[in-house]
């Protein structure tokens, strides 16, 4: 079931980049992704102990998450502007250390919860450990929107269906 | 004429951003507050860069243009992948070199 949806998915791809449409190439694009598919197929997706079912609504929940994300960065965009552009003292910049420690089981969850806390406005991850993070926070304001678990919730949802 | 219109203000608020970015990292105070705003102003300003040339190849919408917006949307995928990443890469490097953080107070008692 995952080879064949890895096989799809490669396919798909090189459709997409190659453009063209004619038997050869869809031949030689379906011959490719065979052979990725075969010699490499057990690199994608790792953790096969999911069910097929629970993987595809992974998938699904995807892109809600991915635009929320998309939104996250228009605000730290703002919000980074608007601290550049703060005439004489930047007021506002505190940086501080925060550390958290996130209840997520897989590493992919991790993955995504720190690749998230990046991208949302004011906060970086500096390390990522079993069971705990060290986030850079520039402001004490920034600081406290990561305290709170929500974004971890929503990471858990996407990903780890709703345990937490 | 409104796709173009729309690419041109997508374009222009993506300059914007990297401009904020530029200054930011010329003005923020130490390495870390630097990390902040070139890691963030580059992401979203190059998402609305390749947004706005997407808008703008769908003024003649063939096929081949439609690929090109594929191919562009792979891109902002890519980009949204890896900067975080790269982000978090020099920011932890610099951490475990001890570089300090800049803090508060301390530039007060220096300015007294």
């Amino acid at each position: 079931m995952y080879r064949i949806a890895i096989f799809l998915l490669l396919l798909g791809i090189w459709i997409v980049f190659s453009g063209k449409f004619d038997a050869f190439h869809l031949f030689l694009g379906a011959l490719s992704s065979l052979f990725i598919t075969a010699i490499s197929g057990s690199f994608y997706f790792s953790d096969r102990s999911k069910s097929f079912g629970a993987r595809m609504g992974e998938i699904i929940r995807l892109p809600g998450y991915g635009l929320w994300l998309l939104w996250q960065i228009v605000l730290s965009n703002v919000h980074i502007l608007k601290l550049a552009l703060t005439p004489g003292d930047i007021k506002e910049l505190d940086p501080t250390l925060v550390r958290i420690k996130p209840k997520l089981k897989t590493d992919f969850g991790r993955y995504m919860l720190a690749n998230s806390i990046t991208l949302t406005p004011g906060t970086i991850t500096i390390e990522v450990g079993e069971n705990e993070m060290l986030i850079h926070s520039i402001s004490k304001h920034t600081a406290d929107g990561v305290k709170d678990d929500s974004m971890e919730k929503k990471v858990a949802k996407v990903f780890e269906g709703g345990e937490s | 004429m409104i796709l173009n219109t729309l690419s041109i203000f997508l374009i222009s608020i993506g300059i914007v951003f990297f401009i904020g970015g530029a200054v930011g990292v010329l003005r923020f105070p130490d390495f870390y507050t630097r990390m902040h705003a070139a890691g963030k102003g580059d992401t979203c300003s190059m998402l609305l860069i390749l947004t706005g040339l997407s808008v703008f190849q769908l003024n003649d919408p063939t096929l081949a243009n439609f690929l090109v917006v594929g191919k562009i949307f792979f891109i902002t995928l890519f980009i949204m992948i890896t900067s975080p990443t790269s982000t978090h890469a020099l920011i932890k490097a610099g951490f475990e070199e001890g570089i300090k953080m800049w803090k508060r107070d301390e530039t007060k008692e220096d300015g007294e």
